[in-house]
């Protein structure tokens, strides 16, 4: 077995005006995804929005530039992740094909164990 | 060292590659893995065969060399890591598969559909499969592919990494998973059999070896998908264009063209197969790429002489091609059946939108092809500078002699229209 960190990637404007019922519908998505898939999921969580987020970068001399924002602006942002444990790719884009991403999409990167 | 053995791994490696290879990730798990233990195997070979004799299944014996190989180094490995190695592959049937039983893959299919997983990228799956499962070089593959050496090799390295650490597996995809897969196999085998009907180089035209590969591919994957409309398709452009290999180099080793070909000797077997699955395929509307090309060289195959060519039928065919698959290579054909149909005036026009395609820039092709119809036009000194630069892009030897011939013959007697 090995571990696969599936990303969410979401427009995040969409989220400020969603259609009536989408939310819950997404959260409802979720929560089926947890159920089914206990034996799988190692972690998960949503994220804030990346307006949220502090970026670190080291300066070379035991400083570091401290900015606002996330590390690379892109149209669609991380929102949230899960941690699977899956036997091989196959089987981790089945899990990722069920995690709800109406806004966007989901990466699948497999973990490399230190 | 002995020239017959040096012959009988070099044959080896041309013909059961892909089978030794396929047989030994198996036990390895790790395609680099394998690989390594395969080149090992042949390295055997060469310096064993001379004292034990070849072996009646050459196959078997580098199958076994390779795989002990790979269980030796294996267990070196996981000694030294006090860990297993990860093994994504199915467990091994309680029977050998043979690969002419039918319904069976055989391990060459499960290893091109690894190749060909969806994660890779397109160009990355095509390249894997002719390095791996047809053992192609990497030099061999970027000609195909008509980018640099070192590009290929980058590329190549990158998807071998890719599969291992995302862990792609080494299985034929579940039957619902299969149309969604298919594609990828079909242009990957589609892509082996030109190489191995026109080699990109070396001293023969035909690599019979890797245009059977393709057509062994393509008749397991009729047995896997006997529905699907691609793979008949593919299979009957197969049969059809493999039909002419006994003529397509006359007895002095110098190239025919279609035009010269004797057609009395073209596989009658193979092209009543090819037609049967051709009208198959023909029947899914709109009609898929494969089912085009197949009917195109169906044409070819059903006129009882070249100049009885239905050329009108073919341009109208390469219309609807191109529209479903606006490939330059595609256009510069289509450009040379206009040529036929409507004269060299009409054929060069065509060919001459496509000079400025970045993908052709290499393609010899599209010089010979202009030269072919300039000289029509009697306009030789710009044939001649055509001819030469169709030689400047070309290493087969077999196409570089009838380039020259073509060159030294300018000037003659125009060449007849058909």
């Amino acid at each position: 077995m090995a571990e696969y960190l599936v990303l969410i990637y979401e427009d995040e404007s969409a989220y400020e005006r969603p259609a009536p019922g989408a939310v819950d519908k997404m959260m409802e998505g979720h929560r089926l995804f947890g159920e089914r898939h206990a034996d799988a999921i190692r972690g998960g969580n949503a994220l804030q929005p990346s307006g949220t987020a502090t970026s670190l970068r080291g300066d070379g001399g035991g400083g570091f530039a401290i900015t606002d924002g996330a590390f690379a602006e892109t149209k669609e942002a991380l929102g949230g992740y899960y941690l699977v444990e899956a036997a091989d790719l196959d089987e981790a884009i089945a899990l990722a094909k069920e995690i709800p991403a109406p806004f966007g999409g989901v990466e699948v990167r497999p973990v490399r164990p230190l | 060292m002995d020239a017959s053995v040096e012959a009988a791994v070099a044959d080896a490696h041309r013909r059961e590659w892909a089978f030794v290879l396929a047989a030994t990730v198996r036990v390895a798990g790790d395609i680099d893995l394998a690989e390594e233990c395969v080149q090992d195997a042949y390295a055997r070979a060469l310096t064993s065969w001379p004292d034990q004799g070849v072996p009646a299944r050459p196959a078997a014996w580098l199958t076994t060399v390779a795989r002990r190989r790979a269980v030796d180094l294996l267990r070196r490995r996981a000694v030294h890591d006090r860990v297993l190695p990860d093994l994504l592959v199915e467990e091994e049937p309680a029977e050998p598969v043979a690969g002419d039983r039918p319904g069976v893959p055989d391990d060459r299919l499960r290893l091109v559909f690894t190749c060909c997983h969806p994660a890779l990228a397109p160009e990355a799956r095509v390249a894997l499969t002719l390095r791996l499962v047809c053992g192609l070089t990497t030099a061999e593959v970027a000609r195909m592919f008509l980018v640099q050496e070192s590009t290929m090799a980058a590329r190549i390295t990158r998807a071998k990494k890719k599969i291992a650490a995302a862990r792609i597996p080494y299985r034929v995809p579940r039957l619902e998973e299969l149309p969604e897969r298919t594609d990828a196999v079909l242009t990957v085998v589609h892509l082996v059999f030109t190489t191995g009907h026109t080699a990109p180089v070396g001293a023969d035209l035909v690599r019979s070896d890797l245009a059977e590969l393709a057509l062994s591919l393509a008749r397991m994957l009729r047995l896997l998908l006997p529905d699907d409309a691609d793979v008949a398709g593919l299979l009957g452009l197969i049969l059809l264009t493999h039909a002419r290999r006994s003529t397509r180099v006359s007895a002095d080793g110098s190239l025919a063209l279609l035009s010269d070909q004797d057609r009395s000797r073209w596989d009658a077997e193979g092209i009543a197969e090819g037609l049967a699955l051709v009208r198959e395929a023909l029947t899914r509307r709109p009609p898929g790429r494969f089912a085009l090309m197949a009917a195109i060289a169906a044409v070819h195959a059903e006129a009882p002489a070249w100049s009885a060519t239905d050329w009108a039928e073919l341009v109208g065919l390469y219309d609807l091609l191109v529209a479903i698959w606006p490939s330059p290579v595609v256009a510069l054909n289509r450009a040379v059946a206009v040529g036929f149909a409507d004269g060299p005036e009409a054929g060069l026009a065509a060919l001459d939108r496509l000079v400025d395609e970045p993908q052709l820039a290499t393609y010899a092709y599209l010089p010979s092809a202009r030269a072919g119809l300039l000289a029509r036009l009697g306009r030789d000194d710009e044939a001649a500078d055509a001819y030469r630069r169709a030689l400047d892009l070309t290493d087969n030897a077999v196409e570089r002699e009838f380039l020259r011939s073509r060159l030294d013959g300018l000037g003659g007697p125009p060449v007849a229209d058909p």
